[in-house]
Order: C-alpha cells, then sequence, then structure tokens
C-alpha cells in the first residue's frame, strides 16, 4: 500500500505525535503541570478510538509496517499501560515539579514508539522504533538529575543498550547483505524458496536476540535490569517492566514467526533453554533481595521466561493466546505492586523490605491490596496471574506432544512457581506476622488510591469474566504467517 | 435450589459480611463466624439427608458454563464419595470454630480468614471440574498459611511457610497432570465423570507415544497426580510438613489441618487419580504398598519416641494415613472401603485428640508429656473423654477406627499376605505409644505443679462429645457409612477392575 493509502491506518499513532506536540507547546504556558498530566492521558485515551481490533491486515507504507489484530492488540495495551503510568505519576513525590511537562509529553512519545515496534514489518523500521523507545526509555531512567543512583541506573542502561542494539544492527546487516531486502516478507520468501545454512542463520538469529532480549530482559542480556529498576523513578520502573517488556515480547515473536518460520526448531529450543535459564535465574537471585524494587527487578526476569515459553512454542494457537494473556495478566498485578511501592515510599522514602515491616496493621487496605498482588504473581487461583500461568502450562503441554522438551519446560516452570512463591511471602511475611516499629500514618493520594483500586479490582474478579476476555484475545491472536 | 453452592459459599459471605463488621466487636465477630459456620453444617446435614445411596451417579449437579473457550465449566454434584467427606467438613469446622473461642489476638482477621477457609474445603468436595477442583485445592492454601503464621506456637513462620511451600510444589505438578488429561481427551474436557468414563474405556492417551526411562505419558500423569495428593495425605517421604505444621498451628487449625485437609489427598486418589488411570494405578499398586506400609511402620515408631503431645499425635496420623494407601494398593472393594472409612474415622479421631490437647495445652501452657502425671484424680472427666479417643485412635472394637483397620486388613491380606501382616503387628506398636502417653498423662503420682488444674469446661465438652458419639456410632454400626460408600464404591470396583485379573 502506498504512502497516501495508508495514511488512514495510523490515525492513532498520528494523535500521539499531535498530541505530544501540542503538550510541549501548553507546556510553556500552563503552570499546573498537573494538567499536562491529565491532558496526556487524554491524548493515549483518544488514540483508541480510531483503532479496530477486529481489522483483516495490511501492509502500509510499502511494507514498513503491518496493521493487523496482534499490532493492534498491543496498542491498545500500550495505552492501557502509559495511560496508568501517567496516572500513578501524577502524586509520585521524588519528580522534580519544573520539568513534569517534559515528563509527560516524553512518555506520549514513548507511546508512539512501541506503537511503532508493535507494527514493525521491515529490519529498518524495526530498529528505528525500537531505538525511539529505548532513547525516550534512557531519559526518563535519569529524570531524578539530582539523584546519583537514577544517573547511574541511566548510564548503565545506556551502555548495555547501545551494545545490544548494535549487536542487533550488526546481525541486520548480515541479512540484508545475504538477503538484498530489509523487509520481514522478502527475507521469508526468500529463506522459503532458497536453502541457507542454518548454523549461519543462527548466528544472526543470536544477534537479533541479543537487541530484543535486551527488552524483555532475557538472560543474558539482564544485566542492567536491577540497577536501573532501581535508581529510575518508580513509576518509569513500572513502565519498564511492563510496557517495554510487552512490546519487546511483540517484536520478538513477530520477528521469530514471519521472518525465520524455516529455521523454527533451531530458534525454538534455543529460546525454550534462554527461557529456562531466564526464569531460574531471576527467581533464585529474587529469593536474597532486600529492597523491593530489586526484588520486583528479578521477578519481572522471572516472568520473562514464562512467556518466553510461548514464544519458544511459537506456532500453535495456545501459545499466542498465552502470550497475551500472560502480559494482560501481567500488566495488573505488577503495575499494581509498583503503585504499593510508590504509595509506600511516598511517605517512608523507602523501598527496603524491613519498612514494610507490620504493614498489615498499619495500613490494612493497603497491605491487603500488595498480598493480594503477590498471591497473584506467584499465581494463586483464582487471581488474575493464574490464568496467566494456567495458559502458559496448557501451551507447554499442548506442544508436548510434538516435541517433548516442552513437558521439560513445564516442569521447570512448576519448579520455578514454588521458588517464586518463597520470595513473594517473604514480603507478605513482613507485611503480616512482623510487628510495625512504628504506626505513621501513610499518605495515599487520590490518584494513585484511583490506579490501585482498578488494578485490585480487575486482578480479583478477571476470573468472573474471563470468557469475553479470552475470546477477545483468541480473536486478536489470528496467526501471523504469510501461509 | 442450587444446594452445593450455596452450601460452599455460605462461608464465604460469612467473610465478607465479618468484613464490615469494626474489629473491636470481638463477641459479635465470633458469634456471626460462628454462625455462618452452624448455617453450613446444617446445609451439609441436608446435603447428606437428600443424597439417594441406592441412585447410581452424580446427584444435586449444578452445571453452569464458564470459560467455554478453555473448555472450563462450574459443575458441582456430590455422590457417595463427597458426601461424607462434606459432612465432616461441616462438622469439623463448626466444632473447630467452637474451639476458637480462645483467640484472642486479631480476631477479626481471623475468622475471616476461617471462613475463607472453609468455602475452598467445601468446594473441593462439592466439584466436579479439575479447574474449579485446583482452585479450590490451591484457595485453601492462602487463609493456611496466615492461619499457622499469625496464631501459631514458636516455629510458626517456618511452619506456615513450609506447608505453604510443599503443598503448593505438588499443586502445580497436579495442575499439569490435569492439562495432560485434558489434552489427551478427545474432545478435551476437564470433567471429571466424562474424564472418568475417557480413562475407564481406555480412550485417554489415544497415540501418545512419549516414553520417559520406559515410563509412558499415562504413567508420568499419574505420577504427577499422585505426587500432589501425596503430599497432602501426607505419604512418606512427603510427610515432614505435617509435624511442623501440626504442632506450630493453633488447635482448632490443627483439628481442620489434621480432620479436613488431610482427607483431600485421599480423596483425589478416590476421585480422580484412580478412576481416571485406572491402568497406571495399578501399574503404580507396589508404590502405594510399598509407602503405605513405610507410613504405618515408621510413623508409628515415631509417634512411640515423641515427648511432644502434639507431636505425637501428628506422627501417628502419618501411620494412620498410611492405612489408605495400603487399603488402596490391593484393588478389592474391602481393600478401598476400608481405606475410605479410615479417612472418615481418623478425620473424627485425630480432630477429636488435637482438641484434647489442646485443652491440656491451655491449663498447662505445656504440651510435654513428661511433665504431666497422675491427671487422672485431678481432672476425671477429662480423662474419661481422653481414654475413649486414645482407645479409638488405638483401633479398640467397637469404635470405628476398628472397622477402617479391619476392612483394610481384610482386603490388603488375600493379595499381599506377608506386608499386611507386617502392618497388623504394628497395631502392637500403636497401642504402644498411645498407652504410653496416657500413662504419662493420666496415671502414676500427681505432678504438684497441676494441683489447681481444672477440669474440662462446658464449651470444650461440647466440641468432644459429637465425636465421640459419632466414633461409637460408626463403631457399632458401621452400615451407618456402609449404606453411603457401598454402591458407589463397587461401581468404581467394576470399572476399575481386579489388580490381576
Amino acid at each position: 500500500m502506498n504512502v497516501i493509502q495508508s495514511f488512514p491506518y495510523i490515525y492513532p499513532e498520528l494523535i500521539l505525535v499531535a498530541g505530544g506536540l501540542l503538550l510541549v507547546l501548553l507546556d510553556l504556558f500552563i503552570s499546573n503541570k498537573r494538567l499536562l498530566g491529565y491532558g496526556a492521558i487524554a491524548v493515549l485515551l483518544l488514540s483508541l478510538l480510531p483503532m479496530n481490533p477486529y481489522t483483516h491486515g495490511a501492509e502500509i507504507f510499502n511494507g514498513m509496517l503491518i496493521i493487523d489484530r496482534f499490532s493492534c492488540f498491543f496498542k491498545i495495551f500500550t495505552v492501557l499501560v502509559m495511560s496508568l503510568i501517567i496516572l500513578i505519576s501524577q502524586d509520585y513525590k521524588s519528580l522534580m515539579e519544573k520539568y513534569r511537562g517534559e515528563y509527560y509529553s516524553l512518555l506520549v512519545f514513548l507511546a508512539f514508539g512501541m506503537m511503532l515496534m508493535a507494527s514493525a514489518a521491515n529490519l529498518l523500521m524495526l530498529q528505528l522504533s525500537i531505538e525511539l523507545v529505548s532513547l525516550t526509555s534512557y531519559l526518563l531512567v535519569a529524570f531524578n538529575k539530582k539523584d546519583a543512583r537514577s544517573s547511574e541506573a541511566a548510564l548503565k542502561y545506556y551502555l548495555v543498550g547501545v551494545i545490544a542494539s548494535s549487536i542487533m544492527l550488526y546481525g541486520m546487516t548480515y541479512l540484508y547483505g545475504l538477503t538484498g531486502s530489509l523487509s520481514f516478507h522478502d527475507i521469508f520468501s526468500y529463506f522459503r524458496d532458497g536453502t541457507a545454512d542454518s548454523v549461519v542463520i543462527l548466528v544472526f538469529m543470536l544477534m537479533i536476540m541479543a537487541g530484543l532480549g535486551f527488552k524483555i530482559a532475557m538472560v543474558p542480556f539482564h544485566w542492567w535490569v536491577p540497577d536501573a529498576y532501581e535508581g529510575a523513578p518508580t513509576p518509569i520502573t513500572a513502565f519498564l517492566s511492563v510496557g517495554s517488556k510487552a512490546v519487546g515480547f511483540a517484536v520478538l515473536y513477530r520477528t521469530f514467526m514471519m521472518v525465520f518460520p524455516a529455521f523454527y526448531s533451531d530458534w525454538s529450543s534455543l529460546l525454550g533453554v534462554l527461557a529456562i535459564v531466564t526464569m531460574t535465574l531471576g527467581n533464585i537471585v529474587a529469593v536474597s533481595q532486600h529492597n523491593l524494587k530489586r526484588l520486583l527487578a528479578y521477578s519481572s526476569i522471572a516472568h520473562a521466561g514464562y512467556i518466553l515459553v510461548g514464544v519458544a512454542i511459537g506456532y500453535t494457537n495456545w501459545a499466542q493466546e498465552a502470550i497475551l494473556t500472560y502480559l494482560l495478566t501481567y500488566y495488573l498485578m505488577n503495575l499494581g505492586a509498583f503503585i504499593i511501592l510508590i504509595i509506600v515510599s511516598n511517605t517512608l522514602n523507602s523501598d527496603e523490605l524491613e519498612d514494610y515491616s507490620g504493614l498489615a496493621q498499619r495500613a490494612p487496605g493497603l497491605a491487603a491490596c500488595f498480598a493480594l498482588f503477590l498471591l497473584s504473581l506467584t499465581g494463586v487461583p483464582p487471581l488474575a496471574g493464574f490464568f496467566g500461568k494456567y495458559y502458559i502450562f496448557a501451551a507447554a503441554i499442548e506442544a508436548g506432544n510434538s516435541n517433548p522438551f516442552s513437558y521439560w519446560m513445564a516442569v521447570a516452570i512448576a519448579i520455578n512457581s514454588v521458588i517464586a512463591a518463597y520470595y513473594y511471602f517473604r514480603v507478605i511475611r513482613q507485611m503480616y506476622l512482623v510487628e510495625p516499629e512504628d504506626m505513621g500514618v501513610i499518605r495515599q493520594p487520590l490518584t494513585l488510591k484511583l490506579a490501585l483500586g482498578l488494578m485490585v479490582f480487575f486482578t480479583v474478579t478477571l476470573s468472573l469474566y474471563l470468557s469475553p476476555v479470552a475470546e477477545f484475545i483468541r480473536q486478536t491472536s489470528s496467526m501471523l504467517t504469510w501461509y | 435450589m442450587p444446594l452445593l453452592s450455596l452450601m460452599t459459599f455460605i462461608p464465604l459471605a460469612g467473610a465478607l459480611v465479618l468484613l464490615g463488621v469494626p474489629k473491636s466487636r470481638t463477641e459479635t465477630i465470633k458469634w456471626v463466624g460462628l454462625g455462618f459456620t452452624i448455617i453450613a453444617f446444617i446445609l451439609s446435614v441436608i446435603v447428606t439427608l437428600q443424597y439417594v445411596p441406592t441412585q447410581p451417579g452424580f446427584q444435586m449437579q449444578e452445571y453452569y458454563s464458564w470459560i467455554p473457550q478453555i473448555h472450563v465449566n462450574y459443575h458441582l454434584g456430590v455422590d457417595g464419595i463427597s458426601v461424607p467427606m462434606i459432612l465432616l467438613t461441616g462438622l469439623i469446622t463448626m466444632l473447630a470454630g467452637v474451639a476458637s473461642w480462645n483467640i484472642k489476638i486479631r480476631v477479626k482477621e481471623y475468622w475471616v480468614l476461617f471462613l475463607f477457609l472453609e468455602t475452598g474445603m467445601m468446594g473441593t468436595f462439592a466439584c466436579l471440574d479439575l479447574f474449579l477442583f485446583y482452585i479450590f485445592w490451591e484457595i485453601m492454601l492462602v487463609p493456611m498459611y496466615f492461619l499457622i503464621g499469625i496464631w501459631g506456637g514458636p516455629r510458626k513462620e517456618y511452619a506456615a511457610i513450609k506447608f505453604f511451600l510443599y503443598t503448593l510444589a505438588g499443586g502445580v505438578l497436579m495442575l499439569i497432570g490435569f492439562l495432560a488429561l485434558y489434552f489427551t481427551s478427545e474432545p478435551h474436557t476437564l470433567s471429571i465423570p466424562l474424564l472418568q468414563s475417557l480413562g475407564q474405556q481406555g480412550k485417554l492417551f489415544a497415540g501418545n507415544n512419549f516414553r520417559f526411562y520406559g515410563l509412558t505419558l499415562p504413567h508420568l500423569v499419574f505420577l504427577a497426580l499422585f505426587i500432589g495428593f501425596a503430599i497432602k495425605v501426607p505419604v512418606w517421604p512427603f510427610h515432614t510438613w505435617l509435624p511442623d505444621a501440626h504442632v506450630e498451628a493453633p488447635t482448632p487449625i490443627s483439628v481442620i489441618l489434621a480432620a479436613v485437609l488431610l482427607k483431600m489427598g485421599g480423596y483425589g486418589f478416590y476421585r480422580i487419580s484412580h478412576p481416571i488411570l485406572p491402568d497406571a494405578a495399578k501399574h503404580f499398586s507396589w508404590l502405594f504398598l510399598i509407602l503405605g506400609i513405610i507410613g504405618i511402620v515408621y510413623g508409628a515408631f515415631v509417634a512411640l519416641a515423641q515427648t511432644d503431645f502434639k507431636k505425637m499425635v501428628a506422627y501417628s496420623s502419618v501411620s494412620h494415613m498410611g492405612f489408605i494407601l495400603l487399603g488402596m494398593s490391593a484393588f478389592t472393594i474391602e481393600g478401598f472401603i476400608g481405606g475410605y472409612y479410615q479417612m472418615f474415622s481418623h478425620g473424627i479421631l485425630t480432630g477429636a485428640m488435637f482438641l484434647l490437647v489442646g485443652v491440656l495445652y491451655d491449663r498447662a501452657h505445656t504440651r510435654d508429656l513428661n511433665a504431666f502425671g497422675g491427671l487422672a484424680a485431678k481432672v476425671p472427666v477429662y480423662t474419661f473423654v481422653l481414654s475413649i479417643m486414645a482407645l479409638g485412635s488405638l483401633g479398640l472394637p467397637g469404635m470405628s477406627g476398628f472397622i477402617a483397620e479391619f476392612f483394610t486388613f481384610l482386603g490388603a491380606f488375600p493379595v499381599y499376605r506377608e506386608m499386611t501382616m507386617l502392618a497388623v503387628l504394628t497395631i502392637v506398636v500403636t497401642a504402644g505409644y498411645i498407652l504410653f502417653m496416657m500413662q504419662r498423662v493420666l496415671l502414676g503420682p500427681l505432678n504438684e505443679k497441676w494441683a489447681n488444674m481444672p477440669d474440662i469446661n462446658a464449651r470444650e465438652l461440647l466440641t468432644v462429645v459429637p465425636l465421640i458419639v459419632i466414633t461409637i456410632a460408626l463403631g457399632v454400626c458401621p452400615s451407618l457409612l456402609l449404606n453411603i460408600i457401598n454402591p458407589v464404591m463397587k461401581t468404581m470396583m467394576v470399572a476399575i477392575g481386579p489388580l490381576h485379573p
């Protein structure tokens, strides 16, 4: 589809760009930055209007972008994540008031970058959109510029990010040299029709995995995660753990499913092994963490491992639905946990586990919500997290019939769930079983309460209306191939 | 009227009601909480009375489509295997509620969790869908963790997390087993009755050639389910969470743990693993035999060595639960009935034993068996009650434990002569530790420290007397229970077939 015909398909993106620029402009005149935040949420929600989740799919801008149900799912997901991140930033104390305008507009541009990532169908477009998201993220991680930890976090994040994306770029140049094209479709056709040495392709795939693995915090590209999570402003940590990870998965899944179906068995077993290593390492290291941001950082590595199982299985309906369901439930429970961190650190200025002692008696509602999110992360039914895990288990068991390795992935998830339960319960223990040292009131601003209420409500009641959600996800995840 | 749903969710409704009561009004909270357990008990009695044993199949079924995309249905129903367990749950929870009057701290949280726990237990016994079964099974762990962790003894935190992690590990393995059943059934289903009939017709696992060290997929699925259930039973060597949890838990929670939660493992064998995977179950009958015998012998000897009253009862549970495995390993109808009878009887007897240990502990603040002595003269009523229950645990004829053991031996002896002899001989050890306990606590010279010990009070008697009545009734007139379970066991044995056809 040529450029002119393509425009109607990218109205959501256009709305975001126009809205983001408008926010930059308004920032000069409006001194109440809170209004800008609500404006940013409005822009994000406005971009939902032109979306059609049941679209039949189109390749636009001469094959640069692909608009299908899968990308639409992630665009909606982006809006959900980003508007919540903005909402919970409103009363996050540590952000400097003066720069909040920039902060909100950066988040809108970030959303734009994520939407491009979700529909990229060309290696160039892919690289460009990833860079847009990454560069904006580096800025946001460093946003507390007076805080040395924030700057350190950003620097680490930046260095690892640059290395990862250069490796990916290097891999892409080889692919281009081999196939003569950057378009997913052309590379796919080249591999379908011709023959290629699978060892060489494996190296290229590894290089691309490096760049994308960095985004989803896959071992061995996870080094930046704990430090960046700890140093970044907490809403940005929440974004990194949910938003940037989710689109990272979208890109990883689309790239491997669409470009390399000919080498499925190679990348599938490679990702399967990496999935097991990722979840195990994340969980084992999380056990010894004393800072909740770091604990959730490692737990997010572990969750990336669970989702990777879905990616590794690849082409079955169950796997696709599992990835989307898991991300959706992970969004609810993990963002919820970070909201608690924001509320508590606003009053206590600390994310240390020991400062949560006796939270159940100090702020019973807050502790109960946190306990629910942690139980959901553990996978206790009938909370949302259980359904994500159920789908992943189901995908693995179903695939086991043709590929016995996925039985082992299921067993690995089972063992890891138990390890994870241990450290999630360490937090619950601190809140419920340890007596409080101080009974000071914990301030709970309205915006944060609203966000928390939404997350708790959906985490707890997802089971009641899972049927329409499952149906939506089933409709959205039409197979991602050119066959 | 959706009787089973009502019975399952009444306690949950009670928990929600309690959330609205201010936490300073502890008396109101206790009475409301107890009121809801009484309603649940009455409903469980109605279920029992309405159940018609002679009519085959599941009764009082409720069926709603829940998540059709993944074939999950809200399906409740009862048969002769679940009805006694439901009655036991209703009764024991109510009595444990009465025994909870001593809970003094964080009363509101306690009762909310307590009622929540009851919903989980009722649901596990009433549901007929594997997905639902898993939800109820796992949901119980959470209140249990808090109930042990907040209101327990000195090592409560360790005991609580150990219980949680052990059971979770088993639960997740069980879930993998359920999913394997789901994907190998055609059409895909999670319904227990459907899977039972598919399994008994040999239609599961069609065309699956997966092998792992000579084990086929049905074998592996059976093992996954087995480990999940065995941890809950608990079967040796998965039993190590039990002494910790029992000892540290507050009295009413120990009672529920022993009387109801342990039965879920056995219930899982009767409801899920054996009827759905009969061939694999027969393949692993040796495992049931060996682990059952080890449990019986090992539990008895370890109980003999204990000086802590609660620990002794806990290990006696390990020993008694071994009978379930022994009974089931033989694939005879007597064995199956014996194992089941043991589940029910153990629930009554050990529930009462924990209540009585609690009575003593509340007065003496110690459970050291050697610290007592000569209490018989001081607390005659307590002595009388404790003696009845202890002799019941010992397997005295005329009480329910004897019938259970007798049926188990009757069923197992023709198949495994030597091993059954070993189990029979262990009864001597059982008598040893029970009598040794009675001697140290009740007989001998009075320890002057307890000269002013008050006798068991009316509230405490109220919790124990119904259990005495039931255990004697079941010992004298076993047909009360047999009439309910016999028809369904017969049907099941016909479907499963003997061990060596």
